[in-house]
């Protein structure tokens, strides 16, 4: 079964990135975009029959349930998808094929985040604080971990600047990449983000020397091209492609998709030029019948400027190794030959949990919708969004036409 | 000694952990298909058989990329610092997470050569593999 046609975004919500929320819960938050999108869809609660989450920290289990009871929702389909930044483009797939295998009709995909003050704990693979890590020698020897714990964490592997500055050396090890090739991506996606008002680096104009100057957090990774943790949420409807007709937005049609998952250390990751975001690219353009030639918008995964830099070799919008001449030869702003983030990406856009990688998906919606605003750029018929998730472990690509 | 997060152990990994202690680098060698899996597994990821023997390997590797943390990436390291984190490739084959000890963090690059020594954990008695330069040193990735 392709997917193409069978089903398209035709409503969305956005909460702008805030630096830290104060009392409100995930499922709160989540609750309340959720009807936020529903109304932008012109969608009431009882035609959504499909619902799709993310783990919520605090909810060991039930999470589609609890979100369900909570919104008021008895989804027919129901689904937690955990695929860490990949996460809001895997749910889109997953709802489209849901819908195209008759499981439901209209499914809402959610994500997003608050944010305390006080730093919740920073190894990956742990849910909360882990006093057993801390305590020598009383580790239950049967109990499940990820061996990242065991293997990787104890080197400082530990968070993900670490994993992409390896990852930045090893490129520029093999292809060659300068500081400035890096920072140019930062530069032009901040220049689209002067142009979004939601984006929460709105207000501050960016430079090559200001990137250049800020300090180097994990060599070669500088502060000004790591992404900013934030609070925020994000969702989408998506429904048949029998009752598009009856929403209030221009659909998206979700057009084809694939997805990747090759590792879960980085240090087990495949080589440069075999990674998931090739695997994944591919098959998303090859299912939808495009190239990457035919994109009109570019919304990639840009956790780190190292990350842009690789999905765009990888899936093929130039050649291997070249990605760094590649952003400097093209202009990535909303009006410039090659529009790449147009919302400002999650480096000036914010990075609000899984409404982080999800916000790469509503750009590529509202840029097909015509809805960009100040920043929308003309006559985009084909869009394309990548979902990356851990240290280049999981990847999903997304193409969205504005024609079925 | 170094103060770092402690790794959680089980009964599968334990002879990784045993040899440490002994100053060794041990891996599991699949016995049927001769695979060296890493990190440690229940059944060979090659072969999907289940007889996983272990046996100390050399020691020597290279460096396939590394980065000088300046910033803690956890508070266990904040007296670490600048740290090297790497991921060296072992001349059997598996790649591995790792700290580049006994060097200037300057001099590490990709492709150096390197070979495992021991950090002991503080405040236990486990010991980590960690590599350092090897004396005759030069580039051979």
């Amino acid at each position: 079964m392709s997917l193409r046609g069978v089903a398209a975004v035709v409503g969305l919500a956005e909460r702008a990135p805030q630096r830290y929320t104060e009392g409100e819960t995930n499922l709160e938050l989540l609750s309340g975009i959720a009807v936020d999108a529903m109304a932008d869809a012109g969608i009431a609660r009882d035609e959504v029959d499909g619902l799709l989450v993310h783990p919520i920290g605090g909810l060991p289990g039930f999470v589609p349930a609890t979100v369900a009871e909570f919104i008021g929702l008895r989804p027919r389909f129901a689904e937690l998808v955990d695929l860490g930044g990949a996460t809001g483009a895997g749910m889109v797939w997953r709802a489209a094929a849901a819908i195209g295998a008759g499981m439901c009709t209209t499914c809402l995909c959610l994500t997003g985040t608050r944010r305390r003050r006080r730093r919740p704990s920073s190894v990956p693979g742990d849910s909360g604080p882990d006093p057993a890590a801390r305590r020598p020698r009383s580790n239950p020897p049967t109990r499940d971990r990820s061996p990242h714990a065991e293997f990787d964490a104890p080197y400082g592997m530990v968070g993900a600047n670490v994993g992409y500055a390896l990852l930045a050396n090893r490129y520029a090890y093999e292809y060659g990449l300068t500081d400035a090739q890096r920072a140019k991506v930062a530069v032009d996606q901040r220049r689209n983000a002067n142009a979004n008002p939601a984006a929460f680096f709105h207000d501050q104009p960016l430079t090559i020397d200001d990137v250049l100057g800020s300090d180097v957090i994990c060599e070669p990774l500088r502060m000004l091209e790591i992404v900013m943790p934030t609070a925020g949420a994000a969702a989408l409807v998506i429904t048949a492609a029998d009752r598009v007709a009856d929403a209030a937005q221009r659909p998206a049609w979700l057009l084809g998709a694939g997805e990747s998952v090759t590792h879960s250390s980085f240090a087990q990751a495949p080589d440069l030029g075999e990674t998931g975001v090739g695997i994944a690219a591919r098959a998303a353009f090859s299912s939808a019948g495009v190239d990457p030639a035919d994109i009109g918008l570019a919304s990639l995964y840009d956790c780190y400027t190292i990350m842009v830099l690789l999905t765009l070799e990888e899936a093929g919008f130039c050649k291997p190794g070249e990605a760094g001449a590649f952003v400097e030869s093209h202009d990535l702003t909303f009006s410039g030959d090659f529009p790449l983030n147009t919302h400002g990406g999650q480096l000036s856009f914010g990075q609000s949990g899984m409404a982080g990688g999800m916000s790469h998906v509503t750009e590529a919606v509202r840029q097909i919708q015509g809805r960009g605003g100040e920043r929308q750029v003309g006559g985009v018929e084909i869009a394309y969004a990548h979902g990356n998730g851990g240290i280049i472990a999981e990847q999903v690509g997304l193409v969205f036409g504005a024609d079925r | 000694m170094s103060t770092r997060p402690v790794p959680p152990t089980s009964e599968l990994t334990q002879p990784y952990w045993d040899a440490a202690r002994r100053g060794q680098l041990a891996l599991q060698r699949c016995e049927p298909c001769g695979h060296r899996p890493f990190p440690p597994r229940a059944t060979c990821p090659s072969c999907g058989s289940s007889s996983l023997p272990w046996s100390p390997v050399s020691g020597r590797a290279t460096v396939y990329s590394y980065t000088i943390a300046y910033r803690p990436p956890h508070p266990a390291f904040a007296a670490q610092l600048p740290l090297v984190v790497a991921i060296v490739e072992l001349e059997e084959g598996p790649r591995m997470f790792t700290n580049i000890v006994g060097c200037d963090p300057a001099d590490v690059e990709v492709g150096m050569a390197v070979v495992a020594t021991s950090e002991p954990i503080d405040g236990t008695d486990m010991v980590l593999p960690v590599f350092t330069p090897t004396k005759e040193n030069g580039s051979s990735d």
